[in-house]
């Protein structure tokens, strides 16, 4: 057998595998979302029906918030911990980052212990001020939710990058007089700036498409991949549910590829 | 000596400031040091003598071990942090802003004092003529060459007309080449700013080249101060002496002022530096060494190889001291190896060392 | 004294983060052994619980593992010797290949499932097996095998290896089981951890293709939230935790700080 061969040989599991279960499926995705009774229109639905178009607005902000909120903590965290060694340091890190592979429902069942009917700052407010507060199933449970499994990783991230800074920038600011919060607007922020579109990207794209979360809070709060899962197990609507994944997925997708394309390969996809 | 960068500067006072890390490291033995104001003042040694250490102590990125003061001008600046002590210092790695181009770099110190965009202006553009990077101003950082960057450096950190200026090996990242050339560079504007000024060095040509005067360092502590004639002929010890320059330091018995020596007799003048009658340590640079006929010679020996440096030849020849010493030869002059050679050598070149060499 | 402050600020800060994560997470795992949830501890710990889970649910644990495992194994028979091709190639072609195995990760696990559901929903039988989930799971894990070895051998220079390897005699699969599979272990383990991790927590796409015969931990959780007590719901958290958690420390020590790609469905 030569070399060739070998290589050629190695190669096509490979393409069994993804040919059979991504590509083609794929391709019938975007072939059925087209298929409905409006036709292609329903490639269109998503920005001009109103009903769909106000739950991408609801996707996108949420999202967005997301990414800002979790930036904001995961740079205030991130660049203490890697700056600050002290007893106790590792633990920290390890409550920070424990959550990363829970997956959304468990996600959305941190939130209904905590702000549930029964959650514990229920309970605290109750105690406090004698009204029970409960926000798990609102959009603000929501929104702590996708903080919740998108905090881990970004500050995971966040601390890598930190960890490269160059010191002698930061005394060399200081050498001119710049004081500490001008150090870290003019030195560490713009360096941090690739690690902060990287991950800010991931956070994202995965915001966009969380399902498992939404589904657990049972909110009433439209996002997208919830109205995907309607159209196509309640409303059988095929097509449609069909046409938004593929709308859905071409968003992250995209918004994925642009961040790589700043941030280098150092930007690893969403889930 | 005032010019367009004049700052004449402060007189530093280092007492008594050892430096101890948090992982038991003794960088620094306590020492205590004097610059004058307008000084430039080298600190030459090995890597991990403690010479960047004091460095950063004078500028207050690290503190000195309780005791330990630094001061300009009689103030103490102990406790001011480096944003506050108006140093300028060039780094190693020159620690350009990579997020703001040349222009703005030179200016940042500039800004953070609140100095007006008009007047910031004028003095960027005063700089940019000094270090000669006119039409660089809005490049990037990473489009500047090694060169261009280290006068970059240079160009903020005079920038702000600071007390003192504190150099940190500003030439080892440059080829050598590039570093001959800009050392020649360096040395005038240093002479021209006439500003209080310490640099950091390993290479021992570029201290005597700019150094008013030289600090040799070693292990924490200090080998030797003075002028760079006072350290290349007047070494204080064996490590000074084999540290600039090259140095045959010979081993023998002192007698009535004279070396006995394998090869013959060497008559000694100069000081005899506490050395007794006895065995001693002498140092003898090369180039006192003259090869001479062996008639009439008082020191013998034999040429065990030459090789060709490029402006002159240098022989190694053994036989006159109890280890092999090296000459320097004129090219001139044709030497093969294995001849007999005699050795003539000034009494007045030979520096007797102190008994603790080491 | 300033700096003090701000120390204090941060730390204050950063620790009410760590709370807001850990803090419910605690709490499920009392929950899931304590008597009664409203009463709190005082009513005492038991272990009934985790044992109806066991009788209730211990089938979506054994199925989790054997679709993890089954994972991790068809993810190494396709991903390694890919990941070996992709690396000496280096070419566009290698460049696109990758591009396309990455892609699942851009990708809502609930399109790639309704798109999975579309294509095989008429083969009842693979429809009805857990293989169709194993299909999804491999589809989306795949890319971590193969990005670890990538990243392995591109350190090692694995290129050099072969070309002596190959001088000296041995023929292309000799060349692949006897150097470059032992040089590639630590991409190999790296991407093994994350795999069955990966695959134990999926639930996006796991949920759209799942039959009620073929429930995973992470589907029986989503059930256990919505019918099932607190406390059972707890338990079930907490054997998921047990399950889990171990190998993410794992992965932490094996990655360092390294922020490896662990793209998440949620």
């Amino acid at each position: 057998m030569t070399k060739k061969t070998f290589i050629v040989l190695c190669l096509a599991p490979l393409a069994v595998l993804v040919v059979a279960f991504f590509v083609l499926p794929m391709a019938r995705l975007v072939v059925t979302g087209a298929s409905g009774e409006t036709g292609l229109y329903a490639y269109a639905a998503l920005l001009l029906d109103p009903r769909y178009r106000a739950t991408l607005v609801n996707t996108v902000l949420l999202a967005a918030a997301t990414t800002a909120a979790t930036l904001v903590i995961a740079t205030i965290s991130g660049l203490f911990l890697q700056r600050h060694k002290f007893p106790g340091h590792a633990l920290l890190v390890a409550m920070l980052t424990f959550p990363l592979a829970f997956p959304g429902v468990v996600v959305g069942f941190m939130m209904i212990l905590l702000a549930g009917r029964q959650g514990l700052i229920g309970d605290l407010t109750l105690r406090l001020f004698g009204a029970r507060e409960v926000f798990a199933y609102s959009i603000q449970g929501l929104f702590l939710g996708y903080l919740y499994f998108s905090i881990p990783r970004v500050i995971l991230t966040v601390m890598a990058a930190v960890e490269k800074l160059d010191p002698s920038l930061e005394e060399a600011a200081r050498a001119l007089g710049a004081g500490p919060w001008r150090v870290v607007r003019d030195v560490i922020l713009p360096a941090l700036a690739p690690a902060f579109l990287a991950s800010g990207a991931i956070a994202f794209a995965t915001a966009m498409g969380a399902f498992g979360t939404a589904f657990t809070l049972a909110t009433d709060i439209d996002v997208l991949p919830m109205l995907i899962y309607t159209e196509f197990t309640l409303s059988a609507n095929i097509a449609m549910a069909a046409a938004l994944s593929v709308g859905l997925g071409l968003v992250t997708w995209a918004i994925l590829a642009l961040a790589r394309s700043y941030g280098g390969t150092t930007v690893a996809a969403a889930g | 000596m005032s010019g367009p960068g004049n700052g004449h500067g402060v007189a530093v006072r280092v007492a008594g400031c050892g430096k101890t890390f948090a992982d038991g490291t003794r960088a620094l033995e306590p020492l205590t040091l004097d610059v004058a104001r307008g000084e430039t003042l080298v600190l030459l040694g090995p890597s991990g003598c403690g010479k960047t250490t004091l460095l950063r102590i004078i500028a207050g990125l690290e503190t000195p071990d309780v005791g330990g003061r630094v001061l300009f001008n009689d103030a103490d600046v102990t406790r001011v942090p480096i944003e506050r002590r108006n140093v300028g210092m060039v780094f190693q790695s020159y620690a350009l802003f990579p997020n703001m181009n040349v222009a703005e770099n030179i200016g940042y110190g500039l800004k953070i004092r609140g100095v007006s965009e008009s007047e910031r202006e004028a003095r960027i553009a005063e700089l940019v003529a000094l270090t000669g990077i006119e039409g660089l101003e809005h490049r990037r950082v990473d489009q500047l060459s090694g060169g261009q960057r280290q006068r970059v450096a240079l160009a903020r950190a005079v920038a702000v007309r600071p007390s003192v200026l504190l150099l940190d090996e500003p030439l080892t990242a440059l080829d050598a080449a590039l570093r001959e050339r800009l050392r020649g560079e360096l040395n005038r504007l240093l002479r021209m700013l006439g500003i209080t000024a310490i640099y950091v060095t390993h290479d021992q040509a570029e201290a005597m080249a700019l150094g008013d005067r030289i600090v040799v360092m070693r292990k924490g502590a200090i080998a030797q101060v003075g002028t760079p004639r006072d350290i290349y002929f007047v070494p204080a010890n064996r490590f000074v002496a084999e540290f600039v320059g090259a140095a045959n330091i010979v081993e023998a018995v002192s007698d009535a002022g004279a070396l006995l020596l394998p090869g013959g007799r060497l008559p000694v003048a100069g000081p005899r530096n506490g050395a007794t009658n006895g065995n001693v340590c002498a140092m003898i640079r090369p180039e006192s060494i003259r090869i001479v006929p062996t008639d009439g010679a008082t020191l013998h020996g034999q040429v065990d190889s030459v090789s060709f440096v490029g402006d002159r030849q240098r022989a190694s020849v053994s036989g006159a001291a109890a280890k092999p010493i090296t000459v320097d030869v004129p090219n001139s002059l044709v030497v093969k190896a294995g001849e007999r050679v005699g050795l003539a050598i000034d009494p007045a070149s030979i520096r007797l060392l102190p008994g603790d060499a080491s | 004294m300033r700096d003090r402050m701000l120390f204090g600020a941060q730390l204050a800060f950063t620790l009410a983060v760590a709370a807001f994560l850990i803090v419910p997470a605690v709490l499920s795992m009392l929950a899931g052994v304590t008597v009664n949830y409203f009463r709190g501890i005082a009513s005492g710990l038991t272990l009934q619980w985790v044992l109806e889970v066991w009788q209730l649910y211990a089938d979506t644990i054994f199925r989790s593992f054997l679709i993890a495992i089954a994972a991790l194994a068809v993810t190494l028979v396709v991903g390694v010797p890919a990941a070996y091709t992709l690396h000496l190639r280096n070419d566009r072609l290698s460049r696109t290949v990758e591009e396309i195995i990455t892609l699942p990760l851009a990708i809502p696990g609930l399109a790639i499932a309704l798109a999975l559901l579309l294509t095989y929903g008429g083969f009842s039988d693979f429809r009805r097996s857990w293989l169709f989930i194993l299909a999804g799971h491999a589809v989306f894990t795949l890319p971590f095998m193969v990005r670890a070895v990538m990243a392995v051998f591109a350190a090692t220079d694995v290129k050099t290896l072969d070309e002596s390897a190959s001088s000296l005699g041995a023929s292309p699969w000799r060349r692949f089981c006897d150097v470059i599979v032992p040089n590639a272990r630590p991409g190999i383990l790296a991407g093994a951890l994350m795999v069955v991790t990966l695959s134990l927590g999926e639930f996006n796409l796991t949920w759209m293709l799942h039959t009620p015969l073929t429930k995973t931990l992470p589907v029986g959780l989503a059930d256990s939230y919505a019918s099932m007590r607190l406390e059972v719901a707890s338990a079930y958290t907490l054997v998921f935790f047990v399950m889990i958690v171990p190998l993410l420390v794992a992965m932490q020590i094996f990655a360092g700080y390294r922020g490896s790609p662990t793209g998440l469905r949620r």
